[in-house]
């Protein structure tokens, strides 16, 4: 019988896909525009850890997981209505900014504190989760921070595959140049695991899981601490959006090796 | 349907809200204010889990509480009796009325269906130099009209501000992404709801990760799913609807939510409403919201006698009227949406509760067809039937039919939202008659506190040669949908063109395709593992319908031409308005009220907060 774990996924929210971005720089530095009136979803990059991170605790019984999340309070609950009906978790939630233009730095100290404050940590059995990109913040430096910070040298990133072994081991599978993957055994946790893709699908809406996830999420959401982020030592010389090339075409029933030439052919013109 | 073998899963809960717009809204704040002491001891105790508070759950088919669509101003009556303290500037987009404006739109592209009496009264405003850049303003709005002392908002940023609040308060659950497939009747009692399945394949068959809908059990449905909603429709299927009503009435709303340019001279707060153009049928709108944006709109009605009629095509015609053209020159596009609208409104009302059931909202007939409002009445009615189950649970009293009609409907019936809706019942009909005598008895009702008004009955819709026959040829006409047919498209840009109507000047920020309003505007999409929720019942009747209406008027494009002449649904770019049941032009043999297009509930659809 495996050994239970503990997994904190480290996650925030991210504009929905599709939403017109656009960079503004006030007094607190740049910013986008109408950030909070734009619909907001789980980082697609924590999603995919959050949901391997559940598959994993289903496969070792008595495995608890949680999902540790800077972001704004009141996006936060709404992104949990959603998020809460996919997996079983518990929140630790931090009420601070999520947009793309705070120090990776401050956010990965943040993180780390968090964690490190979770009632009942066994760092024996601790795995740290994350996306090893994010949707809005491309630094891919502030998990591996999150993981020095905790005293944690294990570090893998890309990670498309996670399995358990019978000895408390684990193998992964990590994403490396040239569509391949390198396999490494880890010991034992602790370990922080950045997520590529991985290889389960969104798990389907679940009412009961929702409602279970509430009695523990709402209160978390209350005792969020306000967790300011000073931007210390950072400043921003520029920020620009990547340059919009619209070429809208919708296709149904095109055979992928088909598009892929076309995308091809369309990226050797520029 | 679910596969054999794999049973449902069942929750029980003391009541069941379906669909998360203003109506629930109003009910879930009035009601979550009193579930809990101020010691956080449960006021009112479950029954279905006993020793804790009330179960509370509402499911919203759309995946965020923020993406209902509406042109909102409002009087806010209802909505202030409740939120007493509301501050506008706290809710992104919101702007005390400032100003009204009510403006006939004259003709500049002279390809508007103009009855000889409009073009007479056109001549005569032309002649007499009686407009300005192509519009009259007339001189005083009707006070069955005015907004004063209301509200312009954006429906999506007041659903947020008030479903964060519920959500915050922990007192009731709203979820999101969950369509409700059905209630559960039995022995004619409503007893909860069943929700959707997930992991089917288009026609609902099970596939990988395949996970019934749960049942949801409840003593009390709360149905406020909206005029097109597979709950509200499937009990009005079951129970019928009151002697003398109806609901064949309907509207499409489409708008667009534009930043203004930074030259323009609009104060926020202004409101401008628009008759005469692009068709003299169709109602215009821009409302001004705080920071540079408009909301900018237009309502095609079911009483719009063509069998081409559209939308999205009249809306750009809309925005490029001279009038409101001076004002969007530049501007730029942030959201688009479109919704139906119940257009029957009091006399659309269906039996508003029965045993274990009630409704609110637009699905229960509080729409205000002759002072443009409806939000606010939804609000108010759901805020009613809050105060109403409050006291009939603080009473041990059950949620029957009878209890139900002592408070919730004895409420409704006492209060300005039945009183208005009475004056407003019969304001429309003459549009039936046409747009002058439609006009006039709107005036009538409005003036007469309904007691006067113009009769009219809706008419069948002309076949398509019959209304192009001063226009286009038969055979010019067989050749032109043919030939759109061919190519997968709809076809009333090409005969919109043909007749006269100027070519788009596309400028890839508010004048874009279609498809481009569905992307950058709507942000349309669609989870996987639902089920299709538009079908046509029988290809056959489709394959013999000459109009295809549903294609035309379909706000995403979600429809097209399809092989053998049976349309085609892509779920993907449904933004869920509903347009396509009331314009289906097939009626069952054995069911002539309703057509050949099944529309359930579905998932998905616009992903904007800001309509």
């Amino acid at each position: 019988m495996s050994t239970p774990l503990q997994i904190a996924v480290c996650g925030s929210i991210v504009p929905d896909p599709l939403q017109t971005l656009e960079p503004v720089t006030g007094p607190g530095g740049p910013s986008l525009k109408n950030e909070m009136m734009l619909p907001a979803v789980l980082d697609p990059w924590a999603a995919h850890a959050l949901f391997e991170a559940a598959h994993l605790a289903q496969t070792a019984p008595g495995s608890q997981v949680w999902l540790v999340s800077l972001g704004p309070k009141a996006k936060l609950q709404q992104v949990m209505m959603t998020v809460a009906q996919k997996v079983p978790f518990e929140l630790v939630a931090l009420d601070g900014p999520a947009s793309g233009f705070t120090d990776s730095f401050e956010t990965a100290a943040a993180l780390a504190a968090a964690i490190a404050a979770i009632p009942g940590l066994d760092r024996a059995r601790l795995l740290v989760f994350g996306g090893w990109e994010s949707a809005s913040r491309g630094a891919g430096s502030t998990l591996q921070m999150v993981g020095e910070r905790l005293g944690i040298t294990e570090q893998f990133q890309g990670v498309d595959q996670l399995a358990l072994t019978g000895d408390g081991s684990f193998e992964i599978l990590e994403r490396i140049e040239g569509g391949r993957h390198q396999v490494s055994v880890c010991a034992a946790p602790p370990a922080v695991l950045g997520w590529a893709t991985g290889r389960l699908p969104e798990p389907r809406n679940n009412p009961q899981i929702g409602m279970a996830n509430m009695r523990a999420i709402m209160p978390a959401l209350q005792r969020a601490k306000a967790t300011p982020m000073a931007n210390t030592g950072l400043s921003f010389a520029s920020v620009s959006l990547p340059r919009q090339q619209r070429e809208t075409r919708i296709v149904k029933d095109m055979p992928a090796e088909e598009i892929a030439r076309e995308i091809v052919a369309w990226i050797a013109e520029e | 349907m679910s596969q054999p073998g794999i049973q449902r899963q069942t929750m029980d809960v003391d009541i069941v809200c379906v669909g998360f717009g203003p109506a629930t809204a109003g009910f879930l704040t009035t009601l979550s204010r009193s579930l809990v002491n101020p010691d956080g001891t449960p006021a009112l105790e479950s029954l279905a889990s006993p020793g804790l508070p009330l179960q509370v759950m509402c499911y919203e088919r759309a995946d965020d509480i923020a993406f209902g669509v509406s042109g909102v101003v409002t009087r806010a009556r209802g909505i202030r009796a409740s939120l007493p303290h509301l501050d506008p500037a706290k809710i992104p987009m919101a702007a005390p009325v400032s100003q009204e404006k009510v403006v006939y739109l004259l003709d500049p592209a002279g390809a508007s269906r103009r009855s000889p009496m409009l073009r007479l009264a056109d001549r005569i405003v032309r002649a007499f130099g009686l407009h300005r850049h192509h519009g009259v303003e007339l001189p005083y709005t009707p006070a069955f009209l005015h907004k004063h002392g209301g509200l312009v908002m954006s429906l999506g940023q007041f659903m947020q501000f008030v479903g964060s609040e519920l959500m915050a308060s922990g007192a009731v659950q709203i979820w999101p992404g969950m369509p409700v497939e059905r209630a559960i009747v039995e022995d004619e009692r409503v007893c909860g709801v069943c929700l959707s399945d997930q992991g089917v394949d288009r026609e609902g068959n099970p596939e990988a990760g395949f996970m019934p809908g749960m049942d949801v059990r409840a003593a009390l449905t709360v149905v406020g799913d909206g005029p097109v909603g597979a709950v509200g429709r499937q009990l009005d299927g079951q129970f019928g609807l009151p002697e003398g009503h109806h609901q064949r009435e309907w509207a499409v709303g489409m708008k667009m939510v534009v930043d203004l340019p930074s030259s323009t001279n609009l104060e926020p707060g202004a409101v401008f409403h628009t008759f005469g153009y692009p068709e003299p049928e169709i109602f215009g709108f821009l409302y001004v919201h705080p920071e540079r944006v408009a909301t900018v709109g237009i309502f095609v009605p079911s009483w719009f006698h063509s069998p081409m009629r559209t939308s999205y095509r009249y809306l750009q015609h809309f925005m490029l009227h001279p009038y409101l053209w001076r004002y969007l020159q530049g501007a730029k596009l942030r959201s688009w949406g479109a919704k139906s609208l119940q257009e029957s409104g009091r006399r659309g009302e269906p039996f508003l509760v029965g045993d274990g059931y009630a409704r609110i909202g637009e699905c229960s007939g509080s729409t205000n067809v002759l002072t443009g409002s409806g939000v606010d009445e939804a609000w108010t009615t759901g805020s009613q039937l809050a105060a109403a189950v409050l006291e009939l649970l603080q009473q041990g009293r059950p949620l029957t039919k009878e209890n139900l009609e002592q408070t919730y409907v004895a409420r409704r019936r006492a209060s300005w939202v039945e009183r208005e809706g009475r004056v407003a019942e019969k304001a429309r009909d003459g549009f039936h008659r046409g747009v002058i005598p439609g006009l006039i008895g709107m005036a009538l009702a409005g003036f007469t506190n309904g007691r006067r008004s113009i009769g009219g009955e809706p008419r069948l819709l002309p076949d398509l040669k019959e209304y192009y026959r001063r226009k286009i040829q038969p055979a010019e006409l067989d050749h032109i949908l043919e030939a759109c047919r061919s190519k997968g498209v709809s076809c009333h840009n090409a005969l919109m063109e043909r007749c006269g109507w100027p070519a788009i000047p596309y400028d890839g920020q508010l004048l874009v395709s279609h498809q481009d309003a569905l992307l950058i505007g709507g942000k349309v999409q669609a989870p996987p593992g639902f089920a299709d929720h538009v079908r046509f019942l029988y290809p056959d009747f489709c394959e013999r319908c000459a109009a295809k209406m549903c294609i035309e008027m379909c706000s995403g494009q979600a429809i097209t031409p399809g092989p053998g002449g049976i349309p085609v649904f892509d779920r993907e770019k449904c933004v869920h308005c509903g347009a396509c049941l009331w314009n289906c032009g097939t009626s069952l043999d054995d069911d002539p009220q309703h057509g050949n297009i099944s529309f359930t509930a579905g998932a998905g659809g616009l992903h904007s907060t800001e309509n």
